[in-house]
């Protein structure tokens, strides 16, 4: 191929089947979306079958597993709650991952059709959509994220510019030092069994 | 997280009862027999009669019996199971700067994956002249690049935010390896496709993404890959080991461990990020109010004492006594790293033992005379950029206590007379 004489010849094209197989992420625009569509009733009945035992029957989650609905207004609580419809940004992410990475264990067995109605189900476990919506390509950037607005670019250069100094304190730094947390408290790290004897 | 877990740690309390008698004074063997002489030394031994391994006894070798503490270990509770989850590597017992391939921890999201050179494939794709596919033998074949970096995991001391949790500098900041990696730099790639298409390359994005099943895809822009990204192959001489991305991996120098992508299968060149799970749902870092940061890339200047340390007691009592840590930040070298034995009171400045190499793992000594009294000790990095490693309230200041990852906070370890030494918090 021609391209290749300015390099080193190195490699062979791609093809576009070959292209087609591995590049399926999804922009948050909408870009690399397939054709395809599928409803929060269908979305339902593929959930409990793939996903509900470790996620619930209604996306809130089992044991340490994640909960994908719920949290809703808890960002800036002692312990939030980090869910799509709580926390993520973008819906095109909750599709293109469940799509490549879901169910656990058994990743890139969805359909497009599949993967749009669990992705249904899911904003329907979040309260974004009712029980009859029905989504796809068309009406996908339609879907309003509730956390859309919830993120800044890394602004440590500015937020924390005063940790850019150049002479730290050396000596008298503090007038008292007191000891105020100890790990061995929460006693959590793991330990020898014969520690424990 | 209150759940007690057990596993196979090297037992400090053991240790204590069996070398340190009252006051901190060491009882050695050698000097309680020093009057009739030291049978190691008057008695002839085996090894020095009889015959020691021949050389076909092993191919490839691991650490003597005696070393079978400095191994990866893992904190059940972290995780919902093994597979997407972290380990840790031992860095209370290693000294020097590179990390030994076999210890150096591991972070998988659906397990350590096995495949072949024979199997590998690369593609690159997107916005270039002509999208490419190659097999590891090609990889080989472009010219190739040696250097030394630090991967930390972005979580790295992320179970300390909200207090002193884990009691071992294993745990608190063992997320991390550093290796001297040979590889093709990623600009090479991208020049053998082409980037014509891309136009204006500053607002260009690449996204990498690996072969396993959670794809771990991560948007990079443009000016980071053309700049000291590496295609690599090699880690410290040998062959990547399978948990760290056989047969290949990207590094990327200074950045957090999650973009080091594993087992590379794919480069494409797009006109914005990708914006993936990873990048959105994970390695977000929310602030006090519930707005979160994102592609917080850079890992800041960060330190610890790795020795003395909760996993690594003092077993001599008074006298001399070797202070020592590692030094490391994203931004660029480490060039001074200060030590405090009074919890940040006063500091001395701690000697390196080679200067610091960007993005790079730094050692650092203090040799002290310790009286035996009680000492909380602290490490603070300072780099070539004029950062200075902050304390946690200082952190905690800027960003609440729910931000999970980028943790560089000074650590303090509290030794107390018997030469114990335990993760604390200090005002």
């Amino acid at each position: 191929a021609p391209a290749l004489a300015d390099g080193y010849g190195l490699g062979r094209a791609a093809t576009a089947d070959e292209i087609a197989a591995w590049d399926l992420d999804v922009m948050p625009d909408g870009t690399g979306l397939p054709e395809g569509s599928g409803s929060v009733s269908d979305g339902e009945d593929l959930f409990v079958e793939h996903c509900a035992v470790c996620h619930g029957d209604f996306a809130e989650g089992v044991g340490n597993w994640p909960a994908l609905a719920g949290g809703e207004g808890s960002l800036a609580d002692e312990d939030p709650v980090k869910t799509v419809g709580s926390y993520w940004p973008y819906l095109s992410t909750a599709w293109d991952y469940v799509h490549r990475s879901m169910p656990y264990g058994n990743a890139q067995i969805l359909s497009a059709d599949e993967t749009y109605a669990i992705v249904a189900y899911i904003l329907y476990s979040n309260y974004i959509v009712e029980d009859d919506f029905v989504l796809t390509k068309d009406n996908f950037l339609d879907v309003e994220m509730p956390n859309a607005d919830g993120f800044i670019v890394d602004d440590r250069e500015t937020a924390e510019a005063h940790f850019w100094d150049a002479e730290p304190c050396t000596e008298n730094c503090k007038d008292e030092v007191e000891i105020t947390m100890r790990a061995t408290v929460l006693d959590v790290t793991p330990q020898d069994d014969a520690e424990e004897a | 997280m209150t759940e007690s877990v057990k596993g196979k740690v090297p037992s400090r309390r053991a240790f204590l009862k069996g070398a340190v008698a009252a006051g901190g004074a060491v009882a050695g063997a050698g000097m309680v027999r020093a009057a009739e002489g030291d049978p190691l030394i008057t008695e002839v031994q085996p090894w020095a009669s009889g015959f020691g391994e021949g050389v076909d006894a092993t191919p490839y070798g691991l650490p003597i019996r005696f070393e079978s503490d400095v191994v990866r270990r893992n904190v059940e509770w972290l995780t919902a199971d093994t597979i997407s989850s972290i380990n840790f590597t031992p860095i209370h017992a290693l000294d020097g700067t590179i990390t030994p391939q076999g210890c150096a921890f591991e972070r998988h999201h659906s397990g350590a994956i096995e495949l072949s050179k024979q199997d590998y494939r690369l593609m690159i794709n997107g916005l270039v002249d002509t999208p490419l596919v190659f097999t590891y033998a090609d990889l080989e074949r472009f010219p190739r690049e040696n250097h030394v970096y630090f991967c930390e995991c972005a979580a790295n001391t992320g179970m300390e935010w909200a207090g002193a949790q884990l009691n071992g500098a294993q745990f608190t900041h063992g997320m991390i390896h550093n290796m001297e990696y040979s590889g093709v730099p990623l600009r090479t790639l991208l020049e053998e496709a082409g980037l014509d298409p891309a136009g204006d390359l500053s607002d260009k994005w690449i996204y990498v993404e690996g072969a396993d099943a959670s794809s771990n895809g991560r948007s990079i822009p443009m000016d980071k890959a053309l700049d000291d990204v590496l295609v690599a192959f090699k880690a410290n001489g040998e062959a990547l080991r399978k948990e760290h991305g056989y047969p290949v991996r990207l590094v990327v120098p200074g950045w957090e461990g999650n973009m080091w992508v594993k087992w590379l299968r794919r480069v494409e060149v797009m006109d914005g990020p990708v914006e993936s799970r990873e990048e959105t749902s994970k390695y977000t870092d929310t602030l006090a109010d519930g707005t979160s940061r994102k592609w917080t890339w850079e890992m800041d200047a960060k330190s610890v004492i790795t020795s003395p340390s909760p996993q690594s007691p003092i077993p001599h009592g008074a006298g001399p006594l070797v202070i020592t840590g590692l030094a490391w930040s994203g931004r660029g070298a480490i060039d001074r790293v200060d030590v405090s034995i009074d919890g940040g009171e006063n500091w001395q400045t701690a000697r390196l033992a080679k200067p610091g190499e960007a993005k790079a793992l730094t050692r650092f000594y203090l040799d002290i005379e310790w009286d035996g009294s009680e000492m909380l000790l602290q490490s603070r990095a300072m780099d070539d950029t004029g950062y200075v490693q902050p304390t946690k309230e200082a952190l905690r200041e800027v960003r609440g206590e729910n931000s999970i990852y980028h943790n560089n906070c000074i650590q303090t370890w509290l030794v107390t007379p018997n030469g114990e030494a335990e993760n604390v918090e200090v005002s």
